[in-house]
């Protein structure tokens, strides 16, 4: 159980997707201006990783590794579209507010990066763990910075009024502020992180690849094997 | 051995000091602010005295809290807070301005590591997110109280929107030098902001390269570009306050003369294409941003050859 929870804890501090792999930022910086719009962004993305986490790790033995990626993105986009018909019926302002955005994930690099680095590799159980970890990770830092951006970029929470009209900081709104406020969690999170005395470097699963991975580590295997 | 004193570079020491330099931008901008003074009411006093006790009151927070040294004796975060105060039109609101001071100081300057260390212009910086923030109190442009009796068919447009609007003749030349148009406190008068810029030719705490590089290449490609009148612009917006106050500013701008005369004309090209083509609020603070962060890049390419030097194989 201990392992698990490493795994889970992993995707939400030390691997965080966003902040640490700088993964997804793409959703992160254009949906968080609204916090309502960011926890559906962030539980969307969370059902879609877990589910295609574990579903690509049952599969794992079953895909040919030369076509893996179409079959993980055939995958995705499956409950991708689950998602987006589920919430287009039920929860109809949210999915206009979030446009395009969820359709997207089906090509957001946290869902298919973690196929392609964890679920491919490893049993079910740890591939669940490890989606809903990056998932907690991945809306923990977007209700965050949708919480700040709406707050002081609108004057609102939720679409209530907190702080009265005309004392809002409206750059937060628009794309500086997002990418201010982007780099300011990274550059806490870091320091943070260095405080603890723990030396950061981001470890990225390798998956033997190294033509195509732009990650400087140690065990180049590609080049071990020739 | 012991009479040998081994001490790294510069062994030199001119008398001159970052105080004096600041002081002598701050004498500069005097001209300018008894014209605001004059032309927009005694609110001018109280946003440049607010604006510039912030800045230093960020500086000294700043350094108190990081445990670094208290370098606000320095006078630059007073020129830093006197040139943004001089971006705002007079009915500011003080806790806009702050916040501006705020950007300026914390997040340009000393999060980048303080003065020197600033990759873009402090109070530029402070400027546009003040405009984006606040875009309504930003371009609420107030009109000379000392012309509030004379009614005229400008009163209701800024010079350059009059230009671009194709109504704006010689005739107006007069009011663009003394600066009884409307706008923001420090960009209206002309005059004053060339004395000043000539004050600091004089004391050579600036070259005039970048600021003439800069009218003089607005005024040519505001020709090119078909501005209905290419003169009077140059007159206009905040283009003399940021040709000679903002555009010189030593840790953003090129080290060379050549590499100061691309800047300015680089500056003058954006300026007068943005004026021309898109929004006329913030072609000045925009070209001179963009010109700012290519300003690595010009050094590189103009770094003078040593004496005697061979290209490195």
């Amino acid at each position: 159980m201990k392992e698990k929870m490493k795994i889970l804890l992993n995707g939400i501090f030390k691997e965080n997707p966003v902040l640490i792999l700088a993964l997804g930022c793409c959703s992160v910086l254009a949906v968080s201006v609204s916090v309502s719009g960011g926890l559906g962004m962030g539980a969307a993305l969370t059902f879609v990783l877990v589910c295609s986490n574990v579903v690509i790790s049952l599969l794992r033995n079953i895909i040919p590794s030369k076509v893996r990626i179409p079959c993980y993105i055939v995958v995705i986009a499956t409950f991708v579209t689950l998602v987006e018909m589920v919430m287009e019926a039920y929860l109809k302002s949210l999915y206009d507010s979030l446009g395009v955005f969820l359709s997207l994930i089906v090509v957001n690099c946290i869902v298919l990066g973690r196929a392609e680095m964890f679920a491919s590799k490893r049993n079910v159980v740890d591939s669940f763990f490890d989606g809903l970890g990056m998932g907690i990770g991945y809306t923990m830092v977007i209700i965050g910075m949708s919480v700040i951006r709406e707050l002081f970029g609108a004057g609102t929470l939720f679409g209530i009024r907190i702080i009265p009209e005309g004392y809002q900081l409206g750059i937060l709104t628009q794309a500086p502020g997002g990418f201010f406020l982007f780099g300011c969690a990274i550059a806490i999170l870091v320091a943070a992180m260095a405080k603890k005395g723990k030396k950061f470097e981001p470890k990225m699963g390798c998956d033997g690849n190294c033509a195509a991975c732009h990650s400087s580590c140690d065990d180049r295997k590609e080049a071990e094997a020739k | 051995m012991s009479e040998l004193t081994v001490s790294v570079s510069p062994h030199l020491r001119g008398p001159r000091t970052t105080q004096k330099i600041m002081l002598d931008v701050l004498i500069a901008l005097c001209p300018a602010f008894a014209a605001s003074i004059i032309i927009f009411g005694w609110r001018s006093i109280l946003l440049t005295g607010v604006s510039a006790a912030a800045c230093v009151a960020c500086e000294y927070i700043w350094e108190r809290l990081m445990k670094q040294p208290i370098t606000v004796g320095d006078l630059s975060a007073v020129v830093t807070g006197v040139l943004l105060a001089f971006n705002v039109p007079s009915s500011m609101p003080l806790w806009e301005l702050i916040v501006g001071d705020i950007v300026a100081i914390i997040c340009v300057k000393m999060l980048f590591g303080g003065i020197g260390c600033n990759f873009v212009n402090p109070a530029l910086v402070g400027r546009v997110v003040m405009f984006f923030s606040f875009t309504g109190d930003m371009t609420n442009y107030q009109f000379p109280s000392m012309m509030a009796d004379k009614v005229d068919a400008l009163s209701s447009a800024t010079p350059l929107a009059a230009i671009r609007a194709g109504e704006l003749s010689w005739d107006y030349f007069g009011r663009l030098l003394l600066g009884t148009h409307g706008g923001v406190l420090g960009e209206t008068c002309a005059l004053a902001l060339i004395a000043g810029g000539v004050y600091l030719c004089v004391r050579r705490v600036i070259k005039p390269i970048i600021p003439l590089a800069y009218l003089g290449s607005t005024l040519v490609f505001g020709w090119i570009f078909g501005s209905s009148h290419p003169v009077l612009a140059v007159f206009s917006g905040g283009l003399m306050l940021g040709a000679i106050f903002m555009a010189t500013d030593y840790v953003t701008t090129p080290t060379t003369n050549i590499g100061k005369l691309i800047f300015g004309i680089g500056c003058g090209l954006l300026t007068a294409l943005m004026r021309t083509f898109a929004s006329s609020a913030g072609a000045v603070t925009f070209s001179i941003l963009l010109m700012n962060l290519v300003v690595p890049y010009i050094n590189d390419l103009t770094a003078p050859k040593p004496f005697g030097g061979v290209e490195a194989k």
